[in-house]
């Protein structure tokens, strides 16, 4: 009798601090979308985490039994820390977006675990009563599905972000993948339709389902190009969120139900935003093939005209205004922070310095600033491009530094461009334009720029990293 | 159809939670300013770690030697997942923070 109240003690903590995290995730989320509470809010969600790992391991029971092993968890629990500690701090700032990939990805690959080792247990009463097709069974295929897709595809986004997995392009490559989609969800329906008397006689068909999911997970994100990537580590981000709500449906679990579909719909809303941003649909992102095509004709666009550095510095120091226009290239070539003591150079000569951040400028929405939050360059600087788009035919000299699409005229020009409609940058307003570039290679969309060859515009061609670091010394010495 | 409903009654109470929170979810991001985006897709992944309570409750019910294996690894990887991604947000966030005052 006293060990059955204290169990009930013991439960009855566990469940408030379900409550208690989950209250905490909610704050949590609502503060990360304001940028003042930002911070505080992921530490509030943190404590919610750590909350409800520690009362799992105090309290939880399951048919009686406490949560064994414990020692093993610890274990467990302190390699990952550790790992994810040492990776989460070295990692530069640049690799961001890969990063996020890859912890998304182990999320999903646990879900995905989960699912494996409980679908053996499913309690054979429950499959006396109502077969394989109850709601048990459903979670635990469902939870296995879209981690094992989340975690294939995000170690595929992972591996293209980090450069060494490249784009496949195939024109049927929808219809395969329809096909496979279709083939796992018959796959579903089978194991629930059959009739065992335990569902671990269906075990081997659990493998091959994980098989067939992490193939429809690495050709679910193989096609998709760069500029996209993002949009698509937000997806995978909430098909996690999907898969650790399944195991909250298994374990009658509260704090992983409202955590994961709490971070699924978000998730699902933060795509749609971005996608909005870029001014695509879901659906062209996902099926599309994005690039090429625009019907700019470069043979009569005339010739792209270069600047020395020189020219370059004295054209800047007796400007009295200059935006500078940053892209990823800036970020690739670590150029944030010889970037930063240009403007601090200019700035002291008197010129006014801001940058002009556009919402997709790096790899990821809000990437570029952080990459220059980094470099030290003040928030006030950097103005976002609906705010310095009417400045801009003030501006006598506007510099573009490893960024290409959101500066594109195609985007307001060329109804046939593939971002058409996008929000730009107005760059060709501004009086005069430096553009920084390795080469004349073209951006992600892999469409003209029809802005290199204005007119106002001069090419400064290099590694960004390097000519910046030339400009300053240049004008350093006049 | 018996199956149907038995289902929906037996899981109400779930059911009411996730629509509950798909709204909830819904309602605080969507005013969420664009260079915000990065840090709360971080977080977001963070908080969607909180799979790794199933993965303990699996690993503390563990019996086989294969399912301990598996539950391990389980733990590991869903504690990466908690342990890294509220780490890289708050490193990306204080960046955000320093210039701020």
């Amino acid at each position: 009798m006293d060990q059955l109240s204290q169990l009930h003690t013991g439960i009855s903590i566990l469940e408030m601090t379900y409550i208690i995290a989950s209250i905490l995730f909610i704050f949590g989320l609502k503060m990360l979308s304001h940028p003042l509470t930002a911070r505080r809010g992921n530490a509030i969600a943190a404590i919610g985490m750590v909350l409800a790992i520690i009362a799992t391991i105090l309290f939880h029971h399951k048919d009686g039994k406490p949560i064994g092993n414990v020692g093993f968890i610890l274990v467990a629990i302190g390699i990952g820390s550790v790992i994810g500690l040492i990776i989460a701090k070295r990692v530069k700032m640049t690799a961001m977006p890969q990063l996020v990939s890859f912890f998304n990805g182990m999320g999903g690959a646990a879900a995905a675990l989960i699912s494996m080792m409980e679908f053996p247990h499913v309690s054979p009463e429950l499959i006396a009563k109502s077969g394989m097709a109850n709601g048990h069974v459903l979670a635990i295929l469902l939870g296995l599905m879209i981690g094992t897709v989340s975690w294939a595809g995000s170690m595929i986004a992972f591996g293209k972000l980090d450069g060494w997995i490249g784009d496949m392009r195939i024109k049927a490559m929808k219809y395969v993948n329809l096909t496979i989609l279709t083939v796992l969800i018959g796959f579903i329906v089978y194991i629930m339709t059959r009739h065992v008397q335990a569902s671990s006689e269906l075990t081997p068909l659990i493998y091959i389902m994980f098989f067939i999911a992490v193939i429809y997970g690495v050709l679910f994100v193989m096609p998709i190009g760069g500029a996209d990537m993002p949009v698509v580590i937000s997806l995978l981000n909430s098909f996690t969120g999907v898969a650790a709500a399944m195991g909250g449906f298994l374990y009658n679990n509260q704090a992983m139900l409202t955590g994961g579909i709490l971070v699924g719909s978000a998730g699902t809303i933060l795509t749609i935003l971005m996608c909005r941003a870029m001014n695509r649909s879901l659906l062209n992102v996902i099926v599309g093939v994005f690039g090429g095509g625009g019907q700019t004709n470069i043979a009569a666009a005339g010739s792209v005209k270069e600047i020395s550095i020189s020219d370059a510095s004295i054209l800047l120091s007796y400007s009295k205004k200059v935006v500078i226009v940053p892209g990823y290239g800036l970020a690739v070539a670590q150029a944030q922070h010889i970037c930063h003591e240009l403007d601090k150079l200019l700035e002291k000569k008197g010129v006014e310095v801001k940058y002009a951040i556009h919402p997709v400028a790096g790899r990821m929405p809000g990437h570029m600033n952080v990459l220059l939050a980094e470099a030290d360059v003040p928030y006030e600087q950097l103005i976002e491009s609906d705010e310095i788009n009417p400045d801009l035919p003030n501006t006598d000299v506007l510099v573009v530094i490893g960024a290409n699409d959101v500066v594109n005229p195609a985007a307001e020009d060329d109804p046939s461009s593939p971002i058409y409609g996008m929000p730009i940058i107005k760059a060709r307003d501004a009086k005069n334009i430096i553009v920084m570039k390795r080469g004349m290679g073209k951006g992600y969309a892999a469409i003209e720029n029809m802005l290199f060859f204005n007119n106002k515009t001069r090419m400064l061609f290099g590694d960004a990293k390097s000519t910046l670091q030339n400009l300053v010394n240049e004008i350093k010495s006049l | 159809m018996g199956n149907i409903l038995g289902f929906f009654f037996l899981n109400r109470e779930a059911i009411f939670i996730v629509i509950l929170s798909i709204f909830l979810g819904i309602e605080v991001i969507s005013h969420v300013p664009a260079i915000l985006h990065t840090p709360l897709m971080s977080g977001a992944n963070a908080i969607h770690g909180v799979v790794i309570i199933g993965a303990i409750i699996v690993m503390g019910h563990a019996e086989t030697t294969g399912s301990m294996i598996l539950g391990f690894l389980a733990v590991v990887l869903g504690t990466l997942n908690v342990v890294g991604g509220f780490v890289v947000t708050d490193r990306m966030l204080e960046m955000f923070k320093k210039k701020r005052q």
